[in-house]
């Protein structure tokens, strides 16, 4: 078992974040977590890393440093990057996590994961000169260079074009095929229920439906948990979802607050 | 961005030419030859001239200008910021404070190196102070904010000291102090600065691989197995001893810290790891360079070091900031 959760619970703020979490990811599977903005996925990743204190188990956050950095890569949701640095140094910060590895190790993981993201052409320039997209696909090859049997990323295809962000589900799902394990954070439920092997829906801090995408993303869950209707067919090119409207406006169509 | 064997190698060069230099400055006006031959064997005037003035100057130029830049280059990596300076923790405040008090309290002029030794007693206090408000699991601000508050309660201190002061020539010799000077220093000021940078630079050169992680963000630096409460430890504890040892022997030197980080940036390619070594190297070539420069400049007037760092370093770094801006 590659990430194994029970009973996991975080407090902030006087406030429960997630509650009753249980949760293990396989070899093979890359596992898309769901839920609106404030659902806990956020939390719910770091917590599972150790990053926030949490009760209830979590395998991860009981290794050693040392080790869960073997066990698991973490890409953030905030896209951090302090200095000017190379998109080639930028991604072999990934090999940190393993500093008794031969430098032939570390130069093939880093060549790797620079391909794999399609960065060659990059590698030289400033980091910080690149623009969003671009960032985020130089701090998931980091992630990916570390070289570690789960990948967890927190929305890592956010801000991405289109045809990045499918080449980026067709890596992780590539990478499950190949007996890693793949959690992530996604907003987009077309390209979730497509390239997923299984998705996790949060609501509220708990999880609220487990399983196979066309199990997961009913008209019904999606209702209860987003707010929204969609329509939702099995085509020949595999699960297809199309959002209609919103069930409950968060915000009401004359942008005025929502009366008593 | 240079090769790094390149980079140092260059920068070790210029030191070892500023810190020649620095032995050769001097109204005894000697030659190079004499000079240098004197500093090995010379039984004469000229021979207790270079050993007891000019190479504890010259020693300290090295050791206190290398603390500042490693200590200003580690201090930037770990807040992830370019205008972070070594002072930002409090201890050059306190350690300012320590030695007004020796001065004041006449404790100087009594006790042999009453003065370092009391800057140091203040800045260990600062440490302790430091690791008491912050805690060793304190995040970042909060670090920041007890170095903040600590350093405006030494300010604070000093200038009671000045105000309440019954004696004007202690103030006025606590005012020249504080403009930092390595002039009329002996050998066993260079002892007491070395017990101290050299233990603290040892603690921060082992931090380069945790500062690189940094560069991503806390979050990212802990899931790449970096402990960030020994960091915390390890970087305040190293910061101390460096500004601790620099202070105490040569008084406030301004701008050495902020400035020489951000001059290495580029030729380091941005790597914190790659910086630390780097701006030892700068920051000591740098003090150097103003130490031979207060001696050309004004040679009778005792013109102060911190005085000419400050003046030097402000306009450099006002010309860093309209570069950044053309670049942004």
């Amino acid at each position: 078992m590659t990430l194994a959760l029970s009973a996991l619970a975080c407090r902030r703020h006087g406030r429960t974040v997630i509650e009753g979490i249980d949760l293990t990811v396989a070899p093979g599977e890359f596992v898309g977590l769901l839920g609106p903005n404030g659902a806990g996925k956020t939390t719910l990743l770091r917590a599972a890393l150790g990053l926030l204190p949490a009760e209830g188990h979590s395998s991860l956050a009981a290794l050693p440093a040392r080790l869960r950095a073997r066990a698991a890569a973490f890409m953030p949701q905030g896209r951090e990057i302090a200095w000017p640095v190379s998109v080639e140094t930028l991604v072999a910060l990934g090999r940190i996590a393993h500093p008794d590895a031969a430098g032939e190790t570390d130069h093939a993981a880093v060549e790797a994961a620079l391909s794999a993201l399609s960065l060659l052409p990059l590698r030289d320039r400033p980091a910080t000169q690149l623009s969003g997209g671009e960032q985020a696909r130089a701090l998931l090859a980091r992630a990916l260079a570390q070289d570690t049997p789960l990948l967890i990323a927190d929305e890592p295809i956010a801000g991405l074009d289109p045809a990045a962000q499918i080449e980026v589900m067709r890596l992780f799902r590539r990478l499950a095929d190949q007996g890693r394990a793949v959690l992530a954070s996604l907003h987009d439920l077309g390209l979730a229920a497509r390239h997923c092997t299984r998705l996790i829906l949060l609501h509220q801090g708990r999880i609220m439906a487990d399983g196979r995408p066309e199990a997961v993303l009913t008209p019904e869950n999606l209702a209860r948990c987003f707010g929204v209707a969609a329509h939702v067919a099995q085509g020949p090119q595999g699960l297809m979802l199309q959002l209609l409207d919103t069930l409950q406006p968060v915000v009401s169509p004359d942008c005025t607050p929502p009366k008593k | 961005m240079m090769r790094p064997a390149v980079l140092l190698g260059l920068l070790g060069l210029l030191v070892a030419a500023l810190f020649a230099g620095s032995l050769l400055t001097g109204p005894a006006g000697a030659g190079i030859g004499p000079s240098l031959a004197a500093l090995v064997r010379g039984d004469d005037m000229l021979g207790l001239v270079m050993r007891e003035i000019r190479l504890p100057r010259a020693a300290l130029g090295l050791l206190v200008g290398a603390a500042l830049g490693l200590a200003g280059a580690a201090m930037q990596g770990f807040l992830r910021n370019p205008l972070a300076e070594p002072g930002l923790i409090g201890t050059s405040a306190s350690a300012s404070l320590g030695a007004v008090l020796a001065i004041q309290t006449g404790l100087a002029a009594v006790v042999p190196l009453g003065l370092p030794l009391a800057a140091l007693a203040g800045a260990a206090l600062s440490v302790l102070a430091m690791l008491a408000l912050a805690g060793p699991r304190g995040g970042t601000l909060s670090l920041i904010l007890a170095g903040i508050a600590i350093s405006a309660l030494a300010g604070a201190g000093t200038a009671l000291v000045l105000n309440l002061s019954p004696n004007p020539f202690a103030a006025n010799e606590i005012t020249f102090w504080m403009m930092g000077s390595l002039a009329d220093r002996a050998m066993p000021h260079v002892w007491i600065a070395a017990a101290l940078i050299l233990p603290g630079a040892g603690l921060l050169l082992t931090t380069g691989r945790a500062l690189d992680a940094l560069t991503l963000g806390e979050d990212a630096a802990a899931s790449s197995g970096i402990d960030l409460g020994r960091l915390r430890l390890r970087l305040v504890l190293g910061c101390a001893a460096l500004i601790a040892g620099a202070t105490a022997v040569a008084g406030s030197i301004g701008f050495v810290g902020l400035v020489v980080p951000h001059l290495l940036r580029r030729a380091a390619g941005a790597r914190p790891s790659r910086l630390l070594v780097a701006s030892a190297l700068g920051g000591a070539a740098m003090v150097l360079a103003a130490d031979i420069a207060v001696r050309l400049i004004l040679p009778a007037q005792d013109l102060k070091l911190g005085v000419l760092t400050a003046l030097v370093g402000a306009p450099l770094f006002l010309h860093l900031i309209l570069k950044t801006r053309r670049q942004a």
